[in-house]
């Protein structure tokens, strides 16, 4: 056996790894796994770089930016599997959906109507709204900073955005320190039930098919311990499937409940999983198609495409200057080879895609895509704002939006 | 004792390690010291002291947080960078071990650093064993209490002197090869169960 110590922070998103352990995949690989709760992507990501711990759940964006060395110490660190699609949510506070309510010409729940309503909201206010993210390298981030840009708000200029620990988000949501939020399950639905707090937008009706969090390992480890590295992935790969499956909600949704987990009710779990979410205190359960997703549409391969999209966020939002030799090193951060090695002895034979980068966000529909093992359906995946992403044409895309 | 002007602030949620800290930092010189134990505006308030160092538990989720600061220099006035030094890994290691992330100012110099980190780790150090003293003296006198309490059973119902009952005792754990305590623990639950007074 080999043992492997991984971090994870309490989210719904850390059922694969919770699951892969607990539901005995893990040891079925020859890996025995120790899970340490974290409480901050920092001190993650510093346990990563100094072998405290081998794997993390982490931050889709972390990989990249500690591969740049954006805001840190660069260590190159690598991505061989995603572990969920979307599941993410823009909470406001109930004063700000109230404002928004009263200034939008249509319904909300459409996120360029309620982009528009929150500008007039920002253009009456005397002081700017605040809105926080849970880390400055995070899907939370860009897609909250997509969403106003496309509403022509800007988010460097036009409103406050800070970090705040999402534990502590409710509590400023209510002291009136911050206006509203981004981030995971279950701190959406914990607001929403503790009265404060209002779900306007959730990931999936901003970018219908978004890669969320990924498990996250220092470059050179990986290459030194391939046998292992193939063993975890096929072992996440089991408990993917396992995880998406509905028949085993209930269960998973008890495992992640317990205190050691995300220690929180369990029933709140199970709707965060069904993706039926409460939105405000009046409104009764809205179903959100795909809120949050573990293996299905090859959700676990990890596109190079999905690497760059979140490296052309980074330079649009001037976290760096964008570079050939940039963007080659945020291209190798994920690594469809690693996967598609450790894919070769699973039995049935997994679906594979035959490519390793696509256009991201170009399907409407659920479209058929080259792949082997079985037929594989991908799409829709489109951003609201309906602009498809060429991996080969950052500078293209990115000079194809007004703001920043 | 030089008097030195790095400005710091220390973060924690732990006031008892907050004090530690800011104790040794007064002691090797450093006056200019800001302790801060609610992370509510946090950013807000750093920027009105605009420290050169700042000090905090490698765990405290505000560190991401902080982090932003690299991010938006707006917040800040002056660029602050997270520690990391890589010709000396072992003083990171050293830093990691004890728990203790730093924050400095760019630019600040490395001879400046390494007294005010080597301080600040060793602090931690301190605490954490100090802690685990207190836990183990805290355990220790449970231990007493239940001691005492089996004793003073033993001697009702058996009629022994104090000193027979806990000989009794302590027979009875080494032929059992048990903790004096265990044994113990099982005579006092035996009782509160017979006297139908137990859990």
């Amino acid at each position: 056996m080999t043992n492997l110590t991984i971090g994870f922070i309490p989210l719904v998103d850390c059922a694969v790894l919770v699951s892969a352990y607990e539901k005995g995949f893990a040891a079925d690989e020859g890996l025995t796994i120790t899970l340490e709760r974290e409480r901050a992507w920092a001190a993650m990501r510093d346990k990563l770089n100094l072998g405290h711990l081998q794997a993390a759940h982490m931050l889709a964006a972390m990989p990249v930016a500690a591969s740049l060395g954006i805001g840190q110490v660069q260590v190159p660190t690598i991505a061989p599997f995603v572990m969920s699609m979307n599941g993410n949510a823009i909470t406001v506070s109930n004063d700000l959906f109230a404002r928004m309510q009263g200034a939008a010409d249509g319904d909300l729940q459409d996120p360029k109507i309620s982009g528009m309503a929150l500008k007039q909201v920002i253009k009456a206010s005397s002081e700017p709204l605040t809105f926080a993210v849970v880390y400055p390298f995070s899907c939370h981030n860009y897609e909250l900073r997509y969403w106003l840009g496309a509403a022509g708000i800007n988010p460097d200029e036009d409103v406050r955005l800070v970090v705040i620990p999402p534990s502590l988000v409710a509590e400023s949501l209510s002291a009136g320190q911050i206006d509203g939020f981004v981030a995971g399950e279950p701190w959406n639905s914990l607001a929403v039930d503790k009265g404060v707090a209002s779900i306007v937008l959730t990931k999936a009706q901003l970018w219908r098919w978004g890669p969320e969090k990924v498990i996250g390992m220092r470059q050179d480890w990986a290459e030194a311990n391939p046998k292992t590295v193939a063993a975890l992935i096929k072992a996440l790969y089991h408990a993917a499937q396992w995880c998406d499956n509905p028949a085993n909600h209930a269960e998973l949704a008890a495992i992640l409940a317990q205190p050691h987990y995300i220690g929180v009710a369990e029933p709140l779990i199970a709707n965060v999983l069904a993706g039926t979410l409460r939105l405000n205190g009046a409104a009764q359960p809205t179903q959100i198609e795909n809120f949050i997703a573990f293996h299905k549409q090859a959700a676990n391969f990890p596109w190079r495409s999905q690497s760059l999209w979140l490296y052309s966020q980074m330079v649009r939002w001037k976290q760096i200057k964008h570079s050939g030799d940039a963007e080659d090193i945020a291209r190798r951060c994920f690594r469809p080879d690693i996967y598609r090695q450790a894919m070769a002895d699973i039995t049935p034979v997994p679906i594979l895609p035959g490519a390793s980068e696509k256009v991201e966000g170009a399907l409407a529909h659920a479209t058929p895509a080259g792949a082997s093992g079985a037929p594989l359906f991908l799409g829709p995946d489109t951003f609201f704002d309906n602009k498809p992403f060429d991996p080969d044409d950052v500078s293209g895309y990115l000079s194809s939006f007004s703001v920043a | 004792m030089p008097q030195r002007t790095e400005r710091i602030v220390v973060i924690d949620e732990n006031p008892a390690r907050a004090a530690v800290l800011d104790e040794g930092l007064r002691e090797a010189g450093y006056t200019d010291v800001t302790l801060i134990d609610d992370m509510h505006g946090l950013l807000r308030r750093l920027a009105a002291i605009d420290p050169d160092v700042i000090l905090i538990d490698l765990e405290n989720p505000s560190r991401d947080t902080l982090e932003q600061m690299f991010q938006v220099s707006k917040t800040v006035r002056r660029p602050v960078a997270m520690f990391v030094d890589q010709s000396d890994s072992a003083m990171i290691q050293a830093a990691v071990d004890a728990s203790v992330s730093a924050y400095i100012v760019d630019g600040l110099r490395k001879e400046r650093i390494k007294p005010l980190m080597d301080m600040t780790i060793s602090r931690f150090n301190a605490f954490a064993r100090l802690e685990e003293e207190l836990h183990s003296v805290r355990s220790e006198l449970a231990d007493r209490k239940v001691i005492d309490r089996a004793k003073g059973i033993l001697m009702q119902q058996k009629s022994l002197s104090e000193s027979d009952a806990y000989q009794l005792m302590r027979r009875s754990a080494m032929n059992n090869k048990k903790k004096l305590v265990d044994i113990a623990a099982s005579i006092v639950t035996a009782a509160e169960l017979l006297n139908g007074d137990g859990p």
